[in-house]
């Protein structure tokens, strides 16, 4: 057994041995004290140094990658808005082929109307002509005074006669030469609202096309500010690749809820065609996995239909056919997946009758007598619908396409930022450590000097008193 | 073709490879052996084995296997296998196959007839060579008796048997009118049951008294 007291220096006063024992201890620690904070503070170096080097190239890799996301991101960008602009111009220029194709037609046509109406307002300017000169005779014989000669009386009262009975034909003339040139301004009317109407539509396709030219402005300020390069540009275009991961991610889903559905329904009916006693795995039958692989046949054939069909770019290769290959493989395509859709409609009705087998089987087994229940129309509802379902997912699933390559290019986007985001702070991890690392030497040391806080102050003090000026200790130096 | 096409072309064929290799070699069917002991008072119970029999056919899967067969005075005999069948993998055959076997039951439980002796080993020892031929997965026989065997005195029956990874479960082990009298006997029989089939290297042994709980045969 050993000997529990075999470190006192008094056998019998372990306190005195303890105090003893530190004092040797401290005595060690001082002549051992400039070793020991070089080695600390080495150590805290070696530690900290390379945690923060490490930090510094985080940092350096999520800059290149920044960097990069940039030069990607502001590329996709500029392709995209390229492609908007040019499709802008496709539409104005289908516009304006429209609209102002039948535009000399039109200008015909109103001047036609214009000199029409021209020549009508011309003709309400023709006024009849002048009273005859009688009306200086009459002013002449009104002039001669009433003498009262009898004569004189009876000319003037015919004359009066006469000049009453022509004013009566003149007036009627004048009413009738109105009546003409209302009738004529009122024959203006169809021709007011037509030039009316033709003016209106000018300046309607006109303010369309102004319209579109504003949006073709509007993208091609964004495409300059992408040339530039500029952070405005950078930003939206990050921003519209999330908002474009968050939407594509959810109609995925949504897809995928669809697959499932899909699958469900022609799960069954495969094992008709490749058995159900294979399996893949322990709990995965090879007939699920082929209607797996039809639903993942139908929506590549979707792929290739929507690429042949230009509405997504996800294959350059079929991008870059001539048009009469690229229409036989819209074709073919199109034709593959409405054959896949039948096939898919016939195991629904098969999935169907194999249920309503089992059914029928159980319930002979049961012993339970068959309600021979006539359920007509409406029995026939769900396996219409599954018909339907079955022959409509696979079209419906073609159109993931779509969305799939929204999700592949704004997951470039998506990723790139995570993976700098993620860069920083394992970049902020390494340099808090480094710092801790550091710092935690120099609390070492100062603690060392706690320790040996005793003869410290006598050397203080024996140099201070040799000297006759106070010293620094050397602590407060180191 | 390019070396680029003919790299892809063999990345596909890797793929499909690796594919096929993925595929499960093990056999998933299950195979069930069940023995109708018709021997005695306990013919009687008959129409619960039509019970059992149409479960069985209710709940097994395209694929699997059934055979029913009677235990009689000597068991150890393909003539004793009442009905057998390997379901096609077809779900649609599999109904019909199962109508056909569920009709064959019904004709032998409306004729079947009483025995002198009860033969439960030569029984149990058929049944494992049915279904070690047919490469099933899982392997079950299902024993319809009291478990009282009784054998004539020619009749050698006192060896080792093998039940390799055969589950054995004895379904509607009725009480016989001595167990009544002293429990011990049935509880014995039970037990020296048990023992005997394990020690022949079945992989379960189970006893099912409830006939409305069938689906423990099912459950490991």
């Amino acid at each position: 057994m050993v000997d529990s007291h075999i470190w006192m220096i008094w056998p019998n006063n372990a306190v005195l041995s303890v105090i003893t024992l530190c004092l040797i201890g401290i005595a060690f620690l001082y002549a051992g004290r400039r070793p020991m904070h070089d080695l600390i503070r080495s150590l805290g170096h070696s530690v900290s140094g390379p945690l923060r080097l490490g930090a510094r190239s985080l940092v350096a890799a999520a800059n290149g990658i920044r960097e990069r996301n940039r030069t990607v991101l502001l590329a996709h960008g500029r392709a995209e808005v390229g492609q908007r602009i040019e499709r802008e111009f496709e539409r104005i220029g289908a516009i304006v082929t429209r609209d102002l194709q039948g535009y000399p037609a039109m200008q015909r046509k109103l001047l036609d109307e214009i000199t029409r109406i021209e020549e009508d307002y011309k003709k309400c300017g023709e006024v009849p002509p002048p009273p005859p000169e009688w009306v200086e005779a009459v002013t002449a014989v009104a002039k001669v005074k009433a003498t009262g000669n009898e004569i004189v009386q009876k000319i003037l009262e015919e004359i009066n006669a006469s000049i009453s009975k022509m004013h009566d034909k003149t007036i009627g003339e004048y009413r009738r030469a109105y009546e003409s040139r209302h009738k004529i301004l009122e024959g203006f009317l169809p021709f007011w609202r037509s030039v009316d109407k033709t003016m209106t539509q000018v300046d309607k396709k006109l303010s369309g096309i102004q319209e579109t030219a504003g949006s073709v402005d509007a993208h091609m300020t964004k495409y300059e500010e992408i040339n530039k390069k500029t952070d405005k540009a950078e930003h939206q275009l990050a921003t519209s690749g999330f908002t474009q991961f968050a939407i594509a991610t959810i109609v995925m889903c949504v897809a995928m809820g669809g697959a499932f559905v899909n699958f469900k329904l022609i799960a069954l009916p495969m094992s008709e065609m490749v058995g159900a006693g294979d399996y893949i795995t322990q709990s995965l039958r090879t007939s699920e996995v082929a209607a797996l692989v039809i639903i993942l046949v139908e929506a590549s054939m979707g792929l290739f239909l929507m690429e042949s069909l230009r509405i997504t770019h996800l294959f350059p290769p079929i991008a870059n056919l001539n048009e009469k290959m690229r229409h036989r493989i819209l074709y073919i395509s199109l034709t593959l997946l409405v054959i896949l859709a039948g096939i898919e409609a016939a195991l629904a009705l098969m999935r169907d009758m194999l249920i309503a087998d089992k059914q029928a089987l159980l319930q002979t087994l049961a012993s339970q007598q068959q309600t021979a229940v006539s359920e007509g129309w409406v029995g026939r509802i769900p396996t219409a619908g599954q018909m339907l379902l079955g022959f409509i997912l696979p079209f419906a699933l073609a159109f993931v396409a779509i969305p799939l390559e929204s999700f592949i290019h704004s997951s470039r986007t998506v990723l790139g930022v995570a993976v700098v985001a993620l860069l920083h702070a394992l970049a902020f991890v390494l340099r808090v450590l480094g710092n801790l690392a550091r710092h935690s030497s120099r609390v070492l040391i100062t603690l060392y000097d706690v320790v040996v806080m005793l003869p410290l102050l006598i050397e203080h003090l024996v140099r201070g008193g040799r000297v006759g000026v106070p010293v620094k200790s050397r602590s407060m130096s180191a | 073709m390019t070396k680029r096409n003919v790299l892809a072309f063999l990345s596909f064929l890797a793929a499909a490879v690796a594919l096929s290799g993925c595929a499960d070699p093990r056999s998933h069917t299950h195979a069930v052996y069940m023995l109708v002991d018709t021997s005695g008072t306990y013919a009687r119970e008959a129409n619960k084995a039509q019970v059992i029999v149409n479960y069985l056919l209710g709940t097994l899967q395209p694929g699997d296997s059934l055979a029913i067969a009677r235990v009689e005075s000597r068991s150890f005999s393909e003539k004793d296998i009442i009905a057998k069948a390997r379901f096609d993998t077809r779900p649609s055959q599999a109904n019909m196959q199962k109508r056909a076997f569920k009709d064959k039951m019904d004709g032998y439980f409306r004729g079947v007839r009483g025995t002198a002796y009860t033969d439960i080993t030569g029984g149990l020892i058929q049944g494992a060579e049915f279904l070690n031929e047919t490469g099933a997965g899982l392997k079950t026989i299902l024993i319809f008796s009291d478990m009282q065997e009784e054998l004539d005195k020619a009749t050698v029956r006192n060896f080792a048997i093998n039940l390799k990874n055969i589950r054995v479960i004895a379904v509607n082990v009725t009480k016989l009118k001595t167990d009544n009298i002293d429990p011990r006997r049935y509880l014995g029989r039970i037990e020296a049951w048990q023992k005997r089939v394990e020690a022949a290297g079945a992989s379960e042994w189970k006893v099912i008294n409830d006939i409305e709980h069938l689906d423990g045969i099912f459950k490991s």
